[in-house]
Parts: structure tokens; sequence; C-alpha cells
């Protein structure tokens, strides 16, 4: 299949991209790894006049870390990002990078794309709500941080204004006693997830101290599901109150009924994952050394 | 956009099988179609189209991708490695001699894709684990084989590869 004809232009540097898709108006689009955006264009479910391609812009591709936090270069792929220290360090990152697709879209695949298509069941949007992420934005009005939770403000429809690029994500370290997992549940390898649920929570003995709770599949945006929060913070994590949560979550969520199940399915699977998700945050919690990803019917 | 509008074409340069293409292409034009259409190149097969199937896996700077969701001109001054680059002076590959020997294909379609993945997971690991190799192959599928046949070329290639095949 091919695309419809469009024209292609190579970005050298960001403020070159921002220039090039401001004079090209509205038909443009920037091009990165193109795992979503090259679909999108073969199945005809648009048209671009123009494709920028910043793929290749030098610097944007950095993961770094210090005591305060982490900042991830938009161009960073999946694959980059899951062989990174920083996937050994925060487990959760590692679930994340390694369970999206298979090691083709890994390698070519980025951050930066994942949270700019504002595809709902892109896996980076849910793990960076669960970490309380910033996202760092420059166009043509100048360079702006704003809230990973929230970015998606519809299906496909992000806060990025025309000419502007996303050029990273920032977290702060989770606190110390702090952990999380992110878990998935898909058809197979390359299939979008049916859900996916990201859990980072602090103990404090077995009280639960603090807790973010994020859904992805699960409606038309990243879910940031305060109300499962809600029923866990100050308690003791038992499996009543682990039931309690899940089934917030569920009330929280607004799954489609589509080829990858019927609601009622989906709302189940919510249930499944929720509770995996914090029993894998508490094992963490405690030191434990837990192995979980995406998993496949 | 019009599509009887001009569309300039791109020139690129490409390094396939350790030989260099000069081309000039069309913006839209996908790797997969590169590689079979401009350069004959057709042990890539096109699958699904659509990203799911990995029947047309190549590696490109030394990583398995999906040529139907690369544009040629993303590849202009890369390396890519096709099927075609596995066999050296007409002597089959491991992996080729191990899918054939352990009946590693039926129709043969998904083979090349399974190939260039399993090749580029020994580059990387040379004695991989029975799950490395499922988690290298998860994004080929095979519709004939069940995989067990599969996995066992993919190991009885890497115990060649290591010398104590």
């Amino acid at each position: 299949m091919y695309p419809a004809p469009f024209r292609y232009h190579r970005a050298a540097s960001i403020e070159a991209a921002i220039r090039q898709l401001s004079e090209l108006g509205e038909g443009a689009r920037a091009l990165a790894g193109g795992q979503s955006l090259l679909v999108w264009l073969k199945m005809r479910f648009g048209e671009v006049s123009d494709l920028v391609d910043i793929g290749r812009i030098p610097g944007l591709d950095a993961i770094t870390q210090d005591a305060a936090g982490v900042r991830i270069g938009a161009l960073a792929t999946h694959a980059r990002i899951a062989r990174s220290p920083l996937a050994k360090l925060l487990p959760i990152v590692g679930d994340c990078a390694n369970g999206i697709a298979d090691n083709q879209v890994r390698s070519r695949g980025t951050i930066g794309g994942s949270l700019a298509s504002g595809d709902p069941s892109c896996d980076w949007p849910v793990l960076l709500t669960t970490l309380d992420a910033n996202l760092h934005t420059q166009g043509p009005g100048g360079a702006r941080d704003l809230p990973v939770d929230g970015f998606v403000e519809d299906l496909y429809v992000t806060k990025l204004k025309p000419g502007e690029l996303i050029t990273g994500i920032s977290f702060a370290m989770p606190v110390k006693g702090s952990a999380g997992a992110y878990v998935g549940f898909k058809r197979c390898a390359p299939a979008y997830p049916t859900i996916s649920v990201g859990v980072q929570l602090s103990l404090k003995g077995e009280q639960c101290e603090d807790v973010r709770i994020a859904l992805g599949s699960a409606g038309l945006t990243t879910i940031h599901a305060r109300a499962a929060e809600a029923e866990l913070k100050g308690k003791t994590l038992t499996p009543a109150t682990l039931a309690r949560a899940a089934d917030a979550a569920v009330a929280a969520s607004d799954p489609v009924d589509d080829q990858r199940g019927p609601i009622a399915f989906k709302q189940s699977i919510i249930k499944v994952l929720v509770r995996r998700g914090i029993e894998t945050a508490k094992r963490r919690c405690h030191g434990e050394t837990v192995e979980v990803s995406h998993e496949y019917y | 956009m019009s599509t009887t509008e001009t569309i300039d074409l791109v020139p690129i340069e490409v390094t396939v099988n350790g030989q260099l293409y000069r081309r000039e292409v069309e913006p839209r034009l996908l790797l997969v179609q590169f590689l079979r259409e401009e350069l004959r190149l057709t042990g890539t097969h096109i699958g699904c189209d659509t990203t799911y199937c990995g029947a047309c896996t190549v590696q490109l700077n030394g990583a398995p991708i999906k040529s139907c969701t690369v544009l040629a001109v993303q590849a202009d001054g890369g390396e890519i490695l096709s099927v075609e680059g596995l066999a050296k002076d007409g002597e089959l590959h491991a992996l080729q001699k191990a899918f054939s020997e352990h009946h590693g294909l039926q129709c043969g379609y998904c083979t090349p894709g399974m190939m260039m993945s399993a090749h580029a997971l020994l580059a990387a690991n040379p004695d991989p684990s029975a799950k490395d190799i499922r988690k290298a192959i998860q994004g080929n599928l095979c519709r004939c084989t069940g995989y067990q046949n599969i996995f066992k070329a993919i190991e009885a290639a890497a115990a060649e590869l290591r010398g104590d095949g």
C-alpha cells in the first residue's frame, strides 16, 4: 500500500523543523520514527502535503538521569530506552519499553512520536501519566512545559499547536521506597494492548502512602484513575482494598467494543491488571525482583 | 495534495548487502518496495503491509526493522542487510542451513523475515536462551509451522555459529 503523495523535507535542527512546519502550513506533519504515522498514511486514514523528517536531528535522543530526575529526548527509541540503565534503575520503565510491540517496531518508534500520535493505545502516555511526567515542547511561540496528564485532549487530539514539536519528557526520580509496575494484555506482540495499566506506589509500613494509577486503551484518552488511587491511599493493601481499587478503575474507564474485545471483557481485564500492577509494585517496594510486561492471549 | 501536482524525487544512497546504490525516489516509496521493485531483491516479502507480520523484516544499520513501515528516503545513508546478503560465495548461512535441516519452514513466506530477526539476535547474543529466541521473533508471524521447528533451527544455527554445533 502506498500513502497518498507528499513532499519530503529533512530538518537539520529543531529550529529548522519548526520554521519548515510553520511555512508549509496545516498540511505538513513531523515524521520521527514513523511507526504510527506511516501506517496511518498507508491506510489512508489521512493525507499530508508534506512530511518534515525530524528523525536525524542530533542530540534529541539522549536519556539522562540524576538524583533529582530523569529526562528523555523525544527521539529516544523504545529499544534505546529498554536497553538504558534507566530501565534497570526503574523497572516500571523497562516493563513499558520492552513490552511495546516487537523488536522491529522498538528499533524505530520514538517516545515523542508515541505522545504526539494522541493514540490512547500507545504505552508511553500511560507510563508517563503514572510517573507524573512533564512534556517539553518548542514551537513558533517559544518553549512550553506541560503535564503529560491531560496532554491528549481527545482521540488523536493533543495540545500541540501548529508547528510545535515535542523535544523531550522529564519526571522527578520516584522517592526512595516507592516502586511501580506497568502491565499490559494484548493479542500478540505486534498488536496494540487490549488494556494496559501503570501503577506507582509508596508504602509506609504496610500502608499505602501515595499511589498513581493510569489506564491505557481503556477510553478515548489515557485515563488517570484518581478514584482508584483514593481507595488505596492510607489503607493497608489487602485483597479487599485491591478489589475496591479495581472496581473504581473500571468505573473510571470507558472502553469501546472493538476487534480487541467487547466492553465487559475489557472491564474484567482492567480489574485483573490493576490488581496485578498494585501487587507487583508492592513486591518491588519490598525489594523483590519481579519481571512483568505485556502478556499475550 | 492533488495527485496531478509533480512531486520532486529525492536522491538517496543506500548500501544493500555491501553494495552501494544511488537512486532518485518518490518520497512515499516504502523501503520494501525500493528493495523489491527498484533493486529487484524480491527475497524480502510483503505480508500484511501493516507492521504486524514481520515478513518484510530487514536490518537497517544492524537493527531489525519492518521495511513496509520505513520510507526509502529514511534509509538514505544507511546500510541494509536483507536475506539475499546471508549466503556468502554460494555457501548458505548457518541460519539458512538450519531452517532447511530442521524444517523451520513450510510455505516459506515468513522465512526471510524470521531469519533476519534471528540474525540480529545471534549478532547481539550468540548463546540465546529459549526465551530469548521466542522474544526475538515475537514480531514475526508464521501460520504454518507452529514455531517449534523455527525455535529448533535458530538454536541449531546458534550452536553452529558458536562452533559447538
